[in-house]
């Protein structure tokens, strides 16, 4: 168990400095931190690391204290047995790959050195890289060599900062897959930095989301990402549509509210949030939870029905992203056979259908 | 062309840039990576002998140097003769007159690599030493050839200080530039033309070394 308790003032591009303040025990296995950028992840690992200094606090793993602020303990990066792969992956860039994994084992026998090259070497599947330098090496390839480099040392606790950003999902799973097997002998606390979603998903374990330096939520991928409460979240999250709205009637009986977006008379029905009459809040849709009609549907469940007009339609990939003004505009995601069967165009008169519990409300701070 | 000046120059050359590598990495490597606020005052004491004149220069070296300065009072209390007029008198000069030449090199290139590598060093382990011989160095190879290059081609046109620390004596202080300096006034013209021609070529040369090395022409890891 990574016991972390500090905070420090942390400076962030172009704003004013902010607080990290962090209260968290980290059990073996994977932990996600996930957030919007500048919310203070990586300077949590550097604090964990021993690479920046908490101003206040402790840190402890097991019986072993690396910081403690009051007693005048700092560990330094060296004696910690922590592993760190950092975004930008600092592979040596005059060794080659062999002396990049071997650099952090120089201390140790051959016979022993051999063992752990042999290793990580098969579980990372670098052995045909050996002789090259990192200049010849593809992402995918720089990544795997980064991760085998700051395993070989056998750390106690795995940091990693956003270490497999810009991969296919394929070969993302595949590298996950690699350290999981690997992990599953080890079985050490891993902290897993990432701002996109997807990989949250990919790894499927325990999510701890932070903003501004403070841990707004925590749980599984789902309950932390499908309902974020928090507005900076929703738009790390990847919920396409946040919008301001203002509450005008609750139904506390129903359990739910109904708002206007926008100071519009475009109005939504969304879950009871804990809001008064005329209280400003934003409600966070994902763009591939609404449906589309073109013609006026009736016999539906769900509770918002409003007519639209499309005013852009871009292809990506197998998604096709609209943009249908209801006199707010939302953003819809379709499937290119859903486009072609409605005749979807830029000018169709649609209609957008949303349920009440795909509108989550969301707030500033 | 004397040769017994052009060996002086060269001997005096190369002791003052040995010398002064080995004096300016440890500085060089403080001055990149200190976080103390208040060392642009170093930075600023080691950049003086690019804009004092070298006789300013020269003047506080033979006072500091002479029987009665602190260090010359020192030398002789130890070897029985002041430094002034002496060949140690002169590398002791030359390697502070040189010094921006070596530190600044060295400090540019330092601040030029990239922390993360640093950080990637010493959390596998690492300490400073091991960082700095496997890493650091390796990595700021042309900014410690332009280093080296630069002390060694800077030492050896220099002039207003060797003669106010060394003077005019033939195999002890009289150096090429010196040299030059003592044909002309004896008009001997053709003599003067020939060691000016040498120093010419040789700064022309030196310069395209830094420069080839810095656009990593030559660089053992050009592939990167």
């Amino acid at each position: 168990m990574l016991l972390v308790q500090i905070e420090k003032e942390f400076a962030r591009a172009g704003t004013a400095s902010f607080q990290l303040q962090i209260h968290e025990t980290f059990p073996p296995g994977f932990t996600v931190l996930f957030g919007p950028s500048g919310a203070g992840k990586s300077t949590l690992l550097d604090c964990i690391a021993g690479l920046a200094k908490p101003d206040r606090g402790k840190i402890a793993l097991g019986n072993e204290v690396f910081l403690d602020a009051e007693r005048g303990i700092l560990l330094p990066p060296q004696k910690r047995g922590i592993g760190y792969v950092f975004q930008s992956l600092a592979l040596f860039p005059h060794l080659t790959v062999e002396q990049n994994v071997a650099y952090g084992i120089s201390g140790l026998t051959n016979v022993e050195c051999q063992r752990r090259m042999e290793r990580v070497a098969e579980v990372f599947h670098i052995r045909l890289l050996q002789n090259r330098k990192p200049g010849e090496l593809s992402g995918g390839e720089k990544q795997r060599v980064a991760l085998a480099r700051s395993v070989i040392k056998e750390p106690r606790v795995l940091l990693l900062d956003e270490p497999l950003t810009g991969l296919d999902a394929g070969l993302r799973q595949s590298i996950l897959q690699d350290l999981r097997d690997w992990n599953a002998t080890q079985q050490i606390p891993i902290l897993y930095v990432t701002h996109n979603r997807e990989e949250v998903d990919a790894i499927g374990d325990r999510v701890i989301a932070m903003v501004d330096g403070h841990v707004r939520e925590r749980g599984m991928p789902r309950e932390v990402l499908d309902a974020p409460r928090a507005l900076a979240l929703a738009q790390a999250a990847g919920f396409e549509n946040v919008l301001e709205a203002r509450v005008l009637e609750l139904r506390v009986s129903d359990g739910m509210m109904r708002v206007a977006l926008n100071d519009t008379d475009c109005e939504l029905e969304i879950p009871l949030g804990n809001n008064a009459i005329g209280h400003k809040i934003h409600v966070a849709i994902r763009a591939g939870d609404i449906l589309l009609a073109s013609r006026l549907p009736y016999g539906l469940s769900a509770r918002n029905v409003l007519p639209g007009k499309v005013e852009s339609l871009e292809t990506r990939g197998t998604v096709v992203s609209l943009e249908v003004n209801v006199g707010v505009r939302f953003v819809v995601h379709v499937t290119p056979g859903a486009m072609r069967s409605l005749e979807l165009a830029v000018g169709s008169v649609v209609w957008l259908v949303l349920k009440t519990h795909s509108c989550h409300v969301v707030t500033p701070r | 062309m004397s040769t017994e000046a052009l060996l002086l120059s060269l001997r005096l050359a190369c002791t003052v840039s040995a010398l002064l590598l080995i004096v300016a990495l440890p500085l060089a490597y403080w001055l990149a990576f200190t976080p103390w606020r208040g060392k642009f005052l170093l930075e600023s004491v080691v950049a003086l002998p690019l804009v004092l004149p070298p006789t300013v220069l020269g003047f506080y070296a033979l006072i500091a140097l002479g029987p009665r300065g602190m260090l010359g009072g020192l030398w002789q209390a130890i070897f029985g003769h002041a430094l002034a007029f002496t060949f140690t008198g002169l590398v002791l000069a030359s390697m502070l007159y040189s010094l921006p030449f070596a530190v600044q090199p060295l400090v540019s290139s330092f601040e030029s690599l990239d922390r993360r590598l640093l950080d990637a060093s010493a959390m596998l382990g690492a300490g400073r030493a091991r960082s700095f011989f496997r890493i650091i160095l390796p990595l700021a190879w042309p900014g410690v050839v332009t280093a080296v290059v630069l002390s060694f081609a800077h030492t050896l046109g220099e002039f207003g200080v060797v003669l106010m620390v060394g003077g005019n004596l033939a195999g002890i202080t009289r150096t090429v530039s010196i040299d030059i300096y003592d044909r002309v006034q004896a008009l001997d013209y053709a003599g003067a033309q020939q060691t000016a021609l040498f120093l010419l070529v040789v700064s022309f040369v030196v310069l395209s070394v830094v420069y080839g090395v810095n656009r990593r022409v030559w660089s053992p890891w050009a592939n990167r």
